[in-house]
């Protein structure tokens, strides 16, 4: 039976033994306890989920959010997100193939009255911006509460394995997401005041300034609030491109989901698309827990996210191609190849360039939007209702923790408690956590051959300064204290405690030692991968920032220093001449692309725009061209937006085919957005409580026509 | 520079608007509608819920409803748009004595004009609707020829039809005012500009009553909002629309049905009214038709509702619509107050004052009309509004 579990992995505790028996199709598998089926079918092997009712197209795993219905599944009868629903002993899944069947219930489910909660603030979101407004409420002692929808709070935070950016007082860097996560939950938790309901979604704003909420997947609630805060986060752009809804192609967050917290290997070939923080960080992570990063590939001729965090998959092997568009993705059922290709100034792929990579996942990670139709809505309705975090402003998570500090003091102050004004400095630093990256400076190598001291492989300025923070002998230093600055090695005094190795969250700083050997230095490189996959006495290949090979040398030492936090420090012994420019190890082989058999335009007809309703660019551009509008108008005709994400996916790629027709957007009336934000059984409106509405038994499956043409 | 000039001008690309200019241009009659919204059928059409019936119980709602049948269901052949729709019936339910009684006997009338509805006693409703509860169930009245379409695609359909035939359209644009010389109409004023008709068709539905009254007639239309949902699509398991009558606290009826592509629409009707023109979502909605619909149907509790909204229900007084000339303003023609059927009534009413602008209506046109006049009293009451 494959295995497409993670059973070792550097950052994360091994998870235990999958031993909850359930059958697909038939066959036995076996899921962990608590395991959704999406992530227990893919640990399984099975990724094509079943067919679109429309026109048969293999259908998978999408958002592993419970945002769309891509990944539906047909679990002892009931269809359902396989992404949202867990495991249970011996349940009967089956894929869903077309439209499915509802089954019989046992019985007449008992209803019951909605309750409605009073509460002061309500907060959308627990993940890094909700939980420190949380904490500031908490604090000046407002009875809040965090309605998540996921089983644990932190958001994003708990899928981010690696050390925060930002400085260590206003934001935990050098930490990593996923124990950020761990402490704002408990700091949360300690508050009598602050309520906090996992599992629990937000479906709408309503106008009589009522908040309809499904508390634990089940029970409907109305929640009165004085005052909304939305921290809902971000959803992840979609793209247009052949081959863009098949089982394989999905979206970042969804990999880091089943993979770091799921522990599931969806993959062993990954081709990212985007080279956006999202993006590099989902190849990291992609190699962490040993799945091959075939490549990355970002329209503009630089990547937009860190230049550390491009660099950390450079110099692991993974090549990164700038300037490169996808052009389309192949394969039968699943994704089979992968073909990008080189674009001019004005975008287009330049024949000639193209490269096709045998893959069988491709990552969409091309930017975010934030979630803010709830305080749209809210404002709409004269509830009053701010936002912090990415529903804000798409930002860095360092950034939404700061936000949401600042939020949850001014919310405090405006329900009039004594909280005194936000410190000015707070906004200051909030903006600073802001910042997007710098431009690119050459990187400062020292020229120095004798003594010990830090390399910065760091030049980009970007909101970071834990080095300058760690250093016993405050050595490391950034031009005027700031935050947002290069970090530099001044005076003398280095003791080699290697602290700033450790704590580095772009691991770009080395550890160069002459003082044994001039001749022969050694490096202290920080390691993120498996302890098992590196020991002293090996060779490794070092490469520098650019990810160009340096060499191979020998390790000389391996460590693991409680302040390195599950990283290693390996040291090696290398040539004087490359000693300074050595800032990784090449974890895997370069990757080789194949000549594409031939060029295609990027854009063609029969791409899939609403993934939901199966729309094709050619109908709508057909519709727009024949003097078409309003976006409601080209919704009645061919559905799109109409589909089970509730259009959270297609109105920007429709706004972007009326561009590309040369329709400026103030011509475009936008669509109409309704409740609910996700879908939801009818029972639960009805106050029918979980368990009450049971289905009788696997149903046959009807034969349709025989109810078509009426009696 | 000179108004453009057309035969006659249509206010309103909705439900009633859109068939109305489609059958004048059908007919040669060079036609411009106009619409405050972005795009056809952006004010009520599409959140009407898509039944359509002929089972009503005034003669003139049951012969308009007639021909909208007719166009409605060959509109697919006849022109290839689909417009989903569905011969599913209609089934008035009763779980009590009152209602039973009622339905009984306003199933008298409707079979006295002649129309295919009938009486069905419980176990006829089970073999028909097999998930319905059974529970102190009575039985009901059917009419297999009802049906079901989409509204938004028929009035896209339309709308493209229009087009076709040259109707021009004018929209996100406002009209502020009818023209008139001597108390005859001869153009439109709006937001941006004007133009030159003698005949102007009030057609917008909710929107319908201050047009009317800036030419000094009062047609006693109230908008009120009702709300409706969806489902997600799944294999087909009922036909008819589904009639409950029993009133509960907030609202009166509600009905729900299974549409083509298989999800269910359904809506309910709020006691007391509420009055306006707010379109904007409430809390109060989902919880009171969920309970009932599940109530009637227990297998409901497990289907996913994926959207809502609110509509609006241009209202008389006595549940009947407003059609034809005005007796007062020559050229203007009433074609107001739909009571939340304009959808079913559309393509009837369209095809009706297509044949009364060009002074071609029938016998039994001149019936509809003067059941409908603007100048009736508004005093009788449609028993099913």
């Amino acid at each position: 039976m494959p295995d497409h579990r993670i059973h070792e992995h550097p950052i994360l505790p091994a998870p235990e033994q999958a031993g909850v028996p359930f059958s697909w199709l038939g066959q036995p598998f076996l899921a962990r306890h608590g395991e959704t089926i999406a992530s227990a079918l893919f640990a399984n092997g099975v990724r094509t989920f079943g067919h679109h009712p429309k026109d048969g197209a293999p259908q998978g795993i999408f958002c592993a959010n419970g945002q769309c219905a891509q990944c539906s599944v047909v679990a002892d009868g009931l269809p359902v997100k396989s992404c949202m629903v867990v495991v249970g002993p011996g349940m009967n899944v089956q894929p869903l193939d077309g439209l499915p069947v509802l089954p019989d219930v046992q019985r007449q489910p008992t209803t019951h009255a909605i309750e409605t909660v009073d509460v002061e603030c309500l907060i959308i979101g627990g993940g890094p911006a909700g939980l420190t407004a949380a904490i500031e409420l908490g604090k000046a002692g407002v009875r809040a509460l965090i309605v998540d929808d996921k089983r644990r709070l932190g958001g994003k935070l708990v899928l981010q394995t690696h050390k925060f950016f930002g400085s260590i007082e206003a934001c935990h860097a050098g930490t990593r997401g996923i124990d950020i996560a761990t402490r704002l939950e408990q700091e949360a938790r300690q508050f009598e005041n602050i309520r906090i309901w996992l599992n629990s979604t937000v479906l709408s704003v309503f106008s009589d300034r009522r908040v309809g909420v499904l508390r634990d997947n089940q029970q409907y609630v109305i929640v009165r609030p004085d005052i909304l805060l939305v921290t809902a986060g971000a959803r992840e752009k979609s793209l247009v491109f052949p081959g863009n809804t098949l089982p394989g192609v999905y979206g970042a967050g969804a990999f880091q989901t089943l993979v770091n917290r799921d522990l599931v290997r969806p993959a062993e070939r990954l081709f990212v698309i985007g080279g956006g923080n999202v993006g590099l960080i989902a190849g990291y992570h992609a190699l962490q827990a040993g799945i091959g990063v075939v490549g990355l590939c970002e329209a503009l001729p630089e990547c937009g996210g860190y230049k550390v965090h491009k660099d950390k998959l450079v110099r692991m092997g993974v090549p990164v191609y700038t300037s490169h568009t996808i052009l389309r993705a192949e394969g039968k059922d699943e994704v089979e190849a992968v073909t990008i290709a080189q674009i001019d100034k004005k975008w287009r792929p330049i024949p000639g360039t193209e490269k096709r990579f045998e893959c069988d996942t491709v990552l969409i990670a091309v930017g975010l939007d934030p979630v803010d139709e709830f305080l749209h809505k809210a404002s709409e309705f004269g509830l009053p209702a701010v936002a912090a975090g990415d529903s804000e402003e798409i930002a860095e998570a360092s950034a939404a923790m700061f936000t949401g500090r600042i939020r949850g003091l001014e919310i405090a102050k405006r329900l009039g408690r004594d909280v005194g004004e936000v410190p000015p400095e707070w906004h200051r630093t909030a903006q600073i956590l802001k910042s997007r990256p710098g431009m690119t400076m050459t990187e400062d190598l020292p020229e120095t051959q004798a003594g010990v001291f830090p390399v910065f492989h760091c030049a980009q300025e970007i909101p970071c300064n834990p080095c300058t923070s760690i250093c016993p002998n405050h050595s490391i230093r950034i031009e005027g204290d700031e935050v947002l600055g290069l970090p530099e090695f001044v005076g003398n005094e280095c003791d080699g405690c290697e602290k700033c190795v450790a704590i580095c969250p772009g691991l770009a700083i080395t550890l160069l030692d002459f003082r044994k050997d001039a001749a022969q230095p050694t490096v202290v490189i920080p390691y993120e991968f498996s302890a098992k996959r590196i020991k002293k006495g090996d060779t490794v290949t070092v490469l520098d920032c650019e990810g160009v090979v340096l060499g191979n040398v020998e390790v000389t030492r391996v460590r693991a220093p409680r302040e390195a936090d599950r990283a290693l420090l390996v040291r090696v012994t290398a040539p004087a001449d490359i000693a300074p420019r050595i800032s990784g190890i090449r974890v895997q082989e370069p990757w080789q692309a194949e000549r594409a058999e031939r060029f295609e335009q990027s854009i063609g007809d029969d791409e899939i725009v609403c993934r939901c309703e199966r729309v094709t660019a050619k109908e709508l551009r057909a519709l727009i061209r024949s003097g078409i509008r309003d976006m409601n108008h080209l919704k009645a005709v061919t559905r799109c937006g109409m589909g089970a994400c509730g259009g959270k996916t297609c109105p920007n790629l429709i706004k972007r085919i009326f561009r590309e027709e040369g329709i400026p957007a103030d011509q475009v009336a936008d669509l109409t957005r309704r409740p609910l934000f996700m879908e939801v059984p009818l029972g639960a409106f009805a106050g029918v409580v979980a368990g009450e509405a049971l289905v009788q038994d696997v149903p046959r499956r009807h034969a349709t026509d025989a109810h078509e043409g009426g009696l | 520079m000179s108004a453009q000039v057309f035969d006659a001008i249509v206010i309103g690309a909705g439900s009633v608007g859109l068939p109305t200019a489609l059958f004048l241009a059908e007919a040669g009659v060079s036609t411009l509608v106009i619409d405050q919204f972005a795009g056809p059928g952006q004010g009520s059409n599409k959140a009407a819920i898509g039944g359509i019936r002929a089972t009503h119980s005034a003669p003139a709602k049951i012969r308009l409803c007639l021909e909208s049948l007719r166009i409605f269901s060959t509109w697919e052949k006849s022109h290839g748009d689909g417009i989903e729709w569905f011969q599913g019936g209609y089934l008035f339910v009763a779980y009590r004595e009152q209602e039973e009684r009622s339905l009984q006997e306003l199933l008298k009338i409707q079979q006295s004009y002649g129309l295919n509805i009938r009486w069905l006693d419980r176990d006829e409703i089970v073999a028909l609707v097999p998930d319905i509860n059974r529970e102190e169930l009575r039985g009901g009245t059917y009419s297999p020829e009802d049906g079901s379409a989409s509204p938004i695609m028929s009035a896209a359909a339309f709308y493209r039809r229009a087009v076709e035939l040259g109707v021009q359209f004018r929209f996100g644009e406002r009209v502020t005012g009818i023209i008139r010389r001597k108390n005859g109409v001869v153009g439109v004023r709006t937001d941006k500009g004007g133009y030159a008709t003698q005949t102007v068709i009030n057609a917008a539905g909710a929107w319908a009553r201050p047009l009317a009254q800036s030419v000094g007639l009062d047609t006693p239309v109230v908008p009120d909002s009702h709300e409706a949902g969806i489902t997600e699509p799944v294999a087909r398991f009922f036909d008819p629309m589904l009639v409950d009558l029993r009133p509960t606290e907030g609202a009166r009826n509600y009905y729900f049905y299974q549409h083509k592509p298989g999800g269910i629409v359904f809506c309910i009707t709020p006691d007391p009214p509420i009055v306006g023109t707010d379109r904007r979502e409430t809390s109060v909605y989902l919880p009171m038709i969920a309970n009932r619909m599940v109530g009637l149907m227990p297998k409901l509790a497990n289907i996913k509702v994926r959207r809502t909204w609110r509509g609006l229900y241009p209202m008389t007084p006595d549940g009947a619509p407003v059609l034809g000339w005005s007796k007062t303003v020559e050229g203007y023609v009433h074609a107001e107050g739909m009571c939340g059927q304009g959808y079913m009534l559309g393509p009837g009413v369209g095809a009706l004052l297509s044949r009364m602008v060009r002074g071609a209506d029938s016998a039994e046109d001149k019936q509809i009309l003067e059941e409908l006049r603007p100048t009736r009293e508004f005093g009788g009451d449609e028993a099913l509004k």
